[in-house]
This record gives structure tokens, sequence and C-alpha cells, in this order.
């Protein structure tokens, strides 16, 4: 597929500046989208930043490095790297002089810096080469004045002329800057021309990671941000009604101060080893929490009784079933945490976070101070997996602050991350589908959920665009939902709903939202209409997939995976397909589900069916960084893999028991596949689609479909392993575990 | 406050502390070694994983007062100096095999994984036997960005470079 030069011209800016800046300038450029062309999440949210997009600046140093300060949260999805090479690409520059830096929140940006959705390089794709395209051009016309010709190439940084003789970027940074801001049009490179876009690049930040000089919040050397804890109710959200002993707390060793606040009671001390030791000294009487008594049971029947009816059945053959998905934990590796100094007359905060606007604000409120007298610095996160959009820790932080007058670094505890922290909402989903003879006549899914809480900077965009956007007067969960669910199958006539319940819960968008959930009920039910209409699962698919670019993923990993040999009684493979954001993707999963296998021990773990080996096929339309999109696709599996067997928390008494890493069973490396192979398809597109969370989809509805063939019953209930609670729960008051002492004993 | 004096990445360090605070928060609170990360403070998850005279352990399970002061302690920015290397300029040749594998995503974990791999493949050469599943099913260190294919990969070509 060619590219048309119409299709590469774009305009951009000059900016006064001491140096050379330039920056996008899609708002008044061609690109100006018809909100006609809306059709999916990722339009809505790259329609909402593009009337700001411009304000996107690439900066060319006199060191001859190039600057460019992302207004989105790198995670761990790799979009520094990503970003980079758009920036090397388009302004012939080594990656290793591009430096990529977190913008801290930018309210000018408005929509403009909202980490989700997996939208990151399908927003900031143009823009950001448009900036770096206008900076190659200014320095090639510096370049002509200083070196007396206009024959010059643009190569590692260096200008040269036919003769050789070469001058740096560097040192034309001052010469190609301008004293005024100018409007000028620029030509991007054509695709056929790429040399960094489209080929595997290893990460701009992994020395870091692997020397330990990564500096994530908890690691920056804030003056006086002291570590601090908070004492947290035994139920959900509960709140404190008094303390016994915050004389005798105080007083403990290394604690500075004692406070309660909103959601407990903090403690700032010396270490963090003497604030857990403080947090569990103090003796608090608490008020009930929002999901007093609760279980799952409990849940489970609100989520029956707001179920949306599925009509009347069709008089043909159908398939019907229900399937429950129990909450699960997004917490990342790095708990909540972040640092905060709240002076009387401003306010300074450091944390990850995937909506900084929306927490400036936040935080602004909170305060009482005006937001433009709180800063806030995006730091490197530990993780997200949805988390970071919300801002909890950073909103206690500030708290906390004001009310001592002195900087504190705060951190939750392992077990306040998995109690207390956010969730994603225990859901239910009902599908019907009818058939005849060969065809499938249509198909019917009701989703229904526990409110998933969208108020991060999300709801803020569907609110703006409401008005413009096809969905009519849904609210923000169904419109996201219709949105980011597509049917991919020629299935005859079909709908799918969301209906929700109970805002009690701390809930979130985990990693990819309501996809995981969506497609694992429905992989599970085309596995059914296909064995009802005496079909193999991978034709019937193919047969049934609506486009080329689909019918491609999947016909590649049944390709490559040896779809339908021979496997021993107990194993199988699972086929499975799922589509968004602008991509598709498929996996071909082999499980084995023997007792031998299941039963195999692993302390304090759980082992049961293994994932042995997983085939991914991608398509993103363009890969801008094909090994960080292999890198995506490796942790959607692990997810997956998760999600289908063992990792959810277990809701009893209004609380979840979960308190550990050796309670919530994310994947281990004894549940990883020993074989994985991920295919990035050839570029199908111009423009790059969405791919961090991505690979979730469909690896947890193949897991879920190879065990349902190894073992000859569909699961209709996930994880497999949630009826068996395989640990001790942790008590609740205290609400954190003593720090253990057998460190030189048992490692 | 009673001191206690031990060794970190192969200088004499003195600090002034409570008995039962943990390594972790020492090394991490007092002595600003960040590289060890906090993921439980409970042994389970072994972000904090380091090295205790070359043995892998948990700071956070332990008191400072069980260190005495010939104990030397390794974190991930010592450990190229564990093989006669600059800790400022070169690697060890795991890290170099996790730079090779570009095991990282938000690589938080990744010193204790690669402190772990360090004594994982430590214990594999004095036993004088080659890596097998079963090792690598054994290493406890959580990744929460699902890195583990990756990391064994790296694991494998980390032994083989190992000296």
């Amino acid at each position: 597929m060619s590219e048309s030069l119409g299709r590469r011209r774009f305009l951009g800016y000059v900016l006064a500046a001491p140096t050379l800046v330039t920056a996008a300038g899609l708002g008044s450029a061609r690109a100006e989208a018809d909100i006609t062309d809306v059709v999916d999440l990722n339009d809505m949210l790259t329609l909402a930043a593009l009337p700001t997009a411009g304000l996107i600046s690439v900066e060319v140093n006199q060191d001859g490095t190039v600057s460019f300060a992302l207004p989105r949260a790198e995670v761990g999805q790799g979009i520094t790297t990503s970003t980079a090479m758009l920036i090397a690409e388009e302004l012939s520059v080594p990656l290793e002089r591009v430096r990529v830096t977190l913008a801290d929140a930018r309210p000018e940006l408005v929509f403009n810096q909202l980490t989700g959705a997996s939208n990151t390089t399908f927003a900031t794709y143009t823009p950001i080469r448009v900036a770096a395209a206008l900076a190659q051009r200014r320095l090639l016309t510096a370049a002509a004045t200083e070196l007396g010709s206009t024959d010059l190439t643009l190569t590692a940084g260096v200008i040269t002329d036919r003769s050789g003789r070469g001058v740096d970027i560097g040192a034309l940074a001052g010469k190609a800057a301008s004293t005024e801001t100018q409007r000028v049009p620029v030509e991007l490179t054509s695709r056929e021309s790429f040399t960094v876009i489209g080929r595997p690049h290893n990460r701009i930040d992994a020395l870091d990671a692997v020397t330990g000089r990564k500096k994530f919040a908890m690691d920056l050397d804030i003056p006086g941000a002291l570590p601090t804890m908070v004492c947290r109710p035994p139920t959900i959200n509960g709140t404190v009604g008094s303390v016994a002993n915050l004389a005798e707390v105080r007083a403990l060793p290394g604690v500075t101060d004692v406070v309660v606040i909103a959601t407990g009671v903090a403690v700032r001390a010396v270490t963090f080893g003497q604030c857990v030791d403080a947090v569990r000294a103090l003796r608090v009487t608490w008020k009930p929490g929002t999901a007093e008594g609760k279980s799952d049971e409990t849940v489970l029947r609100e989520l029956e009784r707001a179920e949306l009816p599925l009509g009347l059945p069709a008089p043909t053959p159908t398939v019907e079933a229900r399937f429950t998905f129990y909450f699960r934990g997004n917490s990342a590796l790095e708990p909540n945490c972040a640092v905060a100094d709240v002076r009387a007359d401003r306010a300074e905060i450091w944390s990850s976070l995937k909506s900084p606007i929306v927490a400036r604000q936040t935080i602004a409120a909170r305060l009482g101070l005006p937001p433009s007298r709180v800063t806030v610095h995006v730091v490197e996160g530990g993780g997200s997996f949805g988390r970071k959009l919300f801002f909890d820790a950073a909103l206690e932080a500030a708290e906390v602050s004001q009310k001592i007058g002195k900087p504190v670094k705060l951190m939750w505890h392992r077990a306040d991350d998995c109690r207390q922290g956010r969730t994603h909402p225990m859901a239910t989903s009902r599908v019907r589908a009818s058939y005849l003879g060969g065809a499938v006549l249509s198909y019917h899914q009701r989703h229904t959920s526990v409110a998933t809480d969208l108020g991060h900077g999300l709801g803020e965009v569907i609110t703006a665009l409401a008005a413009q956007l096809p969905v009519g007067d849904l609210g923000f969960s169904e419109t996201f939902f219709q949105l980011s669910q597509t049917m991919s199958y020629n299935f005859g006539i079909t709908s799918r709903l969301l209906n929700e319940t109970d805002k009690g819960f701390n809930t979130g968008s985990m990693r990819n939202v309501y996809s995981p959930d969506v497609t694992c009920a429905r992989e599970l039910v085309v596995d059914r209409l296909a064995a009802r209409m005496g079909r193999d699962p991978y034709q019937f698919r193919h047969d049934h997939l609506r486009d080329d670019r689909s019918r491609a993923v999947l016909a590649k990993v049944a390709e490559i995976g040896e779809w339908g040999r021979v496997m021993p009684a107990g194993t199988a493979q699972g086929i499975a397909f799922h589509a968004e954001y602008k991509a598709v993707s498929a996996a071909l999963v082999e499980i084995d589900c023997r007792p031998e296998t299941v039963n195999r021990p692993i302390r304090d773990g759980v082992t049961g069916p293994r994932v042995t080996k997983v085939v991914f096929a991608v398509d993103v339309g363009l890969a801008v960084n094909p090994r960080g999109l292999e890198a995506q696709m490796m942790g959607c599996i692990s997810d997956g893999i998760a999600l289908a067997l063992t990792s959810s928390l277990h809701l009893r008494d209004g609380y979840f028991l979960e308190a550990s890493w050796d309670n919530y069973f994310y994947t281990r490396q004894w549940n990883t596949p020993l074989e994985l192979e991920i295919i990035v398809m050839p570029s199908t597109s111009e423009t790059p689609g969405g791919a961090g969370e991505l690979g979730v989809a469909a690896s947890m509805a193949a897991v879920a479909c190879a065990y349902g063939r190894a073992t000859g019953t569909m699961p209709t209930s996930f994880p497999i392993n949630h009826g068996t609670l395989s640990f001790t729960p942790k008590p609740t008051v205290p609400p954190i575990p003593a720090s253990p002492t057998d460190g030189l004993r048992h490692a | 406050m009673p001191e206690h004096t031990f060794r970190v990445n192969g200088e004499q360090v003195t600090v002034d502390v409570a008995d039962d605070v943990r390594l972790l928060w020492v090394l991490r609170d007092l002595l600003g070694i960040t590289g060890p990360k906090y993921g439980c403070g409970i042994n389970v998850c072994k972000a904090c994983t380091s090295h205790l005279n070359g043995e892998a352990v948990n700071p956070c399970a332990i008191p400072v007062s069980d260190l005495r002061p010939t104990d030397e302690v390794t974190t991930i920015e010592g450990l190229p100096a564990t093989v006669g290397r600059d800790v400022d300029t070169d690697l060890h040749p795991m890290q170099q095999a996790w730079l090779n594998h570009d095991v990282a995503q938000c690589g938080y974990c990744q010193p204790g994984q690669i402190m772990a791999a360090v004594a994982l493949v430590h214990r594999i050469v004095a036993e004088g036997r080659e890596i097998t599943d079963a090792d690598l099913d054994g290493l406890r260190n959580i990744c929460r960005c699902g890195t583990y294919f990756r990391i064994r990969e790296a694991i494998k070509a980390g032994m083989a470079q190992s000296p």
C-alpha cells in the first residue's frame, strides 16, 4: 500500500525560543476529523486530543541531543522507546540522542494527557513525527547557510555536504531557532522510506532498569519526605471512629507523626519498617464501609437481579450459557504510592499518574488551593494495568502532608493494595446464539457488572463529546462498553448490552477492561456452536470472521501452532480471536490438565492446569516497535493465563481475603508456558493501532477454550480455581502483617 | 540508638537504628540504596532480593541486628563488582543477558529477578549440571508485567556467559 504525498503533508510550528523548538500543528491541519468517522474508543480519544495536539513540541539542544516531554505515563509499556523511535525516524538522529521524559500535568492539554485504552501511539503517532520532521527541515535550512550548499544529507545527527564537510545538529540548534512563532508546512517520511519505525528496538530505559538506576516514586530523594503509611479499616472503605492510643504510637521509635485522615490513620516515621510497626500498634475503632456483609454469593445475586433480558428464545436451535467472573485485583508490583510536599500556599506531588490533569484538579480542590498552585510531576511507574489511572495515594499523601505540615513519602502496604485497592469488578455474561443448518442466525450477549469507576478523566472526555457521539444518551460505562466491543463474526442479528450495579466497591479499568470477560464468554460459546454444528473450532471461526485481516491472524496461529495435532488425553489445544484498538489478534494455546500436572507441588502456590504452549499472532496495522509489541503480547498472555486459571479476589464479610502475592495468584514462573511464539503480522495500515492491552482477551479466551476441550466440560466460572481457597487468610486487624524475621534462613 | 556495622557493595557501613528495623529499610531509607524494591514486605514477592555473602536473601525479612561486621551485602548496584567489573561502566553477564533479551518492561521487579537469577546459576554451576525447566519454575519472583518467558531465556543465556 503506497501512501500518497497529500496524506503526508501537515502544518507544524516553529516556536519562538533560543534553541530550535518545533511543534505539531494538527489542530489546524488537514487531519481535522469528521465526527461521523467516530466509530470506536480510540477514535474518540484521538479526536478529543486533536485541538491541543499542536502543543506537543520537540527541542533540539546545543549538545546535539533532542528532548521531548511525553504527555503520557510510561508504566512499562515501552512508549518512551517507541516515541524516541518516531523522533529518530523523522529527525534522522540516532535513538541514543533522543531524550524522552514524562511531562508534568499540563492542564492546557485538556484531554491530551490521559494514558489509557491503548491509545498513546495511536494518538501521538502523527503529531510527534510532524514536530520532528519540521525540526529536521529547519536544521537543513540552517546548515545550508552554514555550509553554503543546499545539497545536504542528514545522517546520524550530522549534516554533510557533497564535499564531506559536516556539522552536528547541536551546533545548528541555536541558528535554526526562531525569534517568532511561525506556522510551516512539512512533509513526513513515507512508510517505504522508514529506517527506524517498524524495526525491532530494545528499550531505551533497559540499562537503568537492570542496574537499579531507574527511579520510581519511592526512590526519589525529596528533602524531608519521610516514609508514611496508613492504618486502614478491616472492611472495604470503612472509616475511623476513634483511636485509643495516638500518643502511645507517636512515641514509638522513629515515629514523627500520627494523624487521622479520610481513609484511616496515617503514620510518618524515619523508615517504612517503623511505619509498619506503628500501623500495627494502632488501636482504632472503625465505622462500617461501603460493602458491609457482602460476599461473592450476595454480589452474584445482585448481578442476577440486574441482568438485562435476552428476550424470547428463537424457535430455532440455540446455545445458551451464563458465565461468572469473580473480582480481580489490578495491583501493580509497585504499590500505590506518592510523594507530597504541601505548604500553606502551594503543593508539589510526585507519582506515576495516567490522568495527571484530573489528579491535579482533584488534589487542588481537596487542599483548598487554586490548581495553578499545585505542581504534579509524572514519575515512571512500576506497572499500572489500569491501577494508575487513579491517584488514590497522591490524594492521601497530599492530605497527610497538609495536615502535619511536612513532606511525606506515602506508600500502601501490599495488603492494603489487595484489600482496599482498585479491582476489576465482578461480572456475569449471559449469551444466547441461535443457528439453523450451517448458519448462525443470531448472537446476543448481556454483560452485567459491578460498576466500573471511570472517574479518572475518561468520563470527562465522554461528557465533552457525548452530544457528538453516535451512541445516544448512554452513561459513561455503556458508552465505553459499546465503543470498545465489536462483533467480529458474521452471526446474523447481534446485540450486546452492559448493565451495571453496586457502586460500593473500589473498581477501575483493569488491563483490557471489559474485553477479556466478554470475549472469553463469546469464544466458549463459539466452540459450543461449532460442536453443535459439527464443525472444527478453527474452521468455523475462519468461515465466520468478517475480514481478511482477521482471518489472516487466525490462520497464522493455526498454521504455526499446528492446529489439530494429535495430543494425549487430558491435554488439548484452544483457539480464540479478538479485535480492538484497530487491531486484530489470535491465540492458540495448549494446556495440560492431567492430574500429575495439576497436582504438581509448589510451596504456597497454585499449580493447576499448565499452559504449555502459546502461539499468538497480532496485526496492529503498523507496528512502530515490533520488539516492544511482542513484549506487550507476552505480558498480555501472562495476564490471560491468570484470569482464566488462577487469579481472583474472594469477597467475604465485606472485605477481600487476599493480602499477599501468595494469596492472589497472578501467573508465576511455574504457570509460564514453556513454549511461546509471537508473530507480528506485516503492516496492513499506514497508522498504528493500540497494543498495550490487546492480547489479554484472546489469551484468556484461548486458555478457557483449551481447558474446555481438554476436560470435555465448558468452564463457566472464572478463574477456574476460584472455588478452592488455596491459602489461610491473614487477619484484618491489624490490617497489615508483621515484617518477618527469618530472612537469613528462608530465601 | 544501637549501631550496626556490616558491608554493602564492598564498603563498610555503620548505621544508627533500632535492632529490629529490617535490612530493606536500612538500605533504602537510611543508606539511599534503592535498587532493592518493596513489593510485599513479607518475603513473598522477592522484589528486594539481594545477596548476603553470595547467597540470595530477602532484606525485608532480615532484622539489621542479625548482620555481623564481616557480612557482605550485595545489591543490584554492586553486582558487576562480584565478577571484577566496574559498577559504573560495566555489567554483570546476567545484566547483559537481560539487555540482550530486552526483558524489562516497567522494570520494578527486575533488580530482584537478576539477583535471584545470578544466585540460581551459582547454585547450578556449583552442582555441576545444566539448568532445567524445574529450576526456572522454582523462581518465586513476581513480575506483574508478565515477562517470565524472556526471564527464562535471559537466564539460560546469562548462565552460558557467566564466569
